[in-house]
């Protein structure tokens, strides 16, 4: 007697037989994983939002934060940032084409697509460094007051924003270098051209042509320009000169500022470079013929899934960072 | 793997007839969308940014409103989303959706809660 008992299951929905997602085991990961990154990203950018709300009358204005392009000098909003988002999505077009052309199974294709995808990830990586070092040295330089709030300085007769060294006075002051040796051994200082909170407020009191702007947003979304009057009682409180950004204050307003653009597009960056690594393993196999033995180029798929989720993270990030 | 490929966007309003040239179509369209923005975001239309709907501009709407669809392509046109299964779909797209959009109105409405303190509260922190 035969006392195998067969269920038949193999065909059957419950049994395992079927394929509900028609998806490899690969794949299915990868959308695992970008599903629970982009839950990581949406955390940041949530926080992002909070904070801004939470300071929703005095956030910086992007546009008048990120206004160089390499090689230029001048006022130009957007301008860069709006290139390397093209690269990024023209990157990731290529990268879809080396898919395409995987699924065809043409090596040399893939080869080339996937050499493009690189090149242009690095593009992004590179101008994105830029970016954070431009960042980080600032442009005009600013006064902090004892309650954490930011003061610029503009020129009264054009409206244009007053650099500190235009106008600050040289009062021959003894400084002394902080050392490390003088006080916590983790704590140190550069030279740099960092002028006194004294030399600024003189050298403002000696300029008539110097106003100071104040972080509050106006009704039109643009910074309050104070008098002559109201500027000299605000600079009473100044406490710091701030040129540029680090984690503690920066030169643009308000702290959290510099902070989440240093974590989010930080983060991003270091996605990107990820994917750049991966791209260039995936890119040697290609040309070592590892797929064209395999029969199928799915590899390429997987890492193009995650090339296209970096690019998609950009998305928002450029919209909630330089946009809205 | 699936290797045929849905070859019309904009809900059959423009079809193509290969993968290859559905891929140049969508980077034309995704182009056009960003550089719709970067143009708005440098121009800044008075009356896009002094008409208010639910208490942000209207400006940043349609920012907002254009990353979404920007995103929706992305996902649709270069992922494959368009050509999985819709299990796969709708489990790769729904859960974050409703995870992301439910953090955000929380966090939301908690930053405008301590903005508000801020404003109106007794503590002097603007010196």
């Amino acid at each position: 007697m035969d006392t195998t008992v067969t269920t038949g299951a193999e065909g059957s929905v419950w049994g395992g037989g079927n394929k509900p997602l028609n998806a490899s085991y690969g794949k299915m990961m990868m959308w695992f994983f970008i599903v629970s990154d982009a839950l990581t990203f949406s955390g940041f950018i949530a926080a992002y939002g909070f904070s801004r709300f939470k300071f929703i009358e005095t956030w910086p204005i992007a546009d008048e934060v990120f206004t160089h392009v390499p090689f230029f000098h001048g006022n130009y909003p957007m301008y860069y940032v709006a290139f390397m988002t093209f690269v990024l999505i023209m990157s990731s077009v290529t990268m879809v084409l080396a898919v395409d052309a995987g699924h065809k199974l043409q090596k040399t294709k893939v080869t080339w697509y996937m050499f493009a995808t690189i090149i242009g990830g690095l593009i992004f990586v590179g101008s994105q460094a830029w970016e954070w070092a431009t960042f980080i040295k600032g442009d005009f330089g600013a006064v902090e007051t004892k309650g954490g709030q930011i003061l610029q300085f503009v020129k009264a007769d054009t409206g244009e924003r007053a650099a500190l060294s235009d106008f600050a006075k040289d009062l021959h002051e003894d400084r002394v270098q902080h050392e490390r040796k003088n006080g916590l051994w983790f704590t140190s200082e550069g030279a740099g051209e960092a002028f006194s909170v004294n030399e600024v407020v003189e050298g403002f009191k000696a300029n008539p042509n110097i106003l100071v702007r104040t972080e509050m947003l106006t009704e039109e979304g643009e910074k309050t320009l104070l008098t002559r009057q109201q500027s000299l009682k605000e600079l009473e409180n100044a406490k710091y000169v701030i040129k540029g950004a680090n984690l503690i204050r920066n030169e643009y307003g308000t702290r959290l500022f510099a902070d989440f653009f240093f974590f989010i597009t930080g983060f991003h960056g270091f996605h990107v470079f990820s994917g750049v690594v991966i791209n260039i393993i995936i890119f040697f196999n290609v040309i070592l013929g590892t797929y064209e033995r395999r029969k199928q180029y799915e590899m390429v798929e997987k890492v193009g899934l995650y090339w296209h989720f970096v690019d998609l993270v950009w998305v928002f990030v450029f919209t909630f960072f330089y946009l809205v | 793997m699936a290797h045929e490929h849905k070859l019309e966007i904009f809900r059959g309003l423009v079809k193509f007839k290969s993968n290859i040239q559905k891929i140049w179509g969508v980077l034309i369209f995704l182009t056009i969308v960003t550089a719709v923005e970067v143009a708005l975001g440098i121009i800044k239309p008075d009356f896009l940014v002094h008409t208010r709907i639910l208490g942000m501009k209207l400006l940043n709407w349609i920012f907002i409103i254009l990353t979404i669809v920007k995103a929706y392509y992305i996902a649709w046109d270069f992922m494959h989303v368009r050509d999985e299964k819709p299990g796969l779909r709708k489990s790769v797209v729904w859960v974050p959706v409703f995870l992301i959009a439910y953090l955000v109105f929380i966090l939301l409405i908690e930053g405008d809660y301590i903005y508000e303190v801020y404003k109106d509260g007794f503590v002097k922190w603007n010196f």
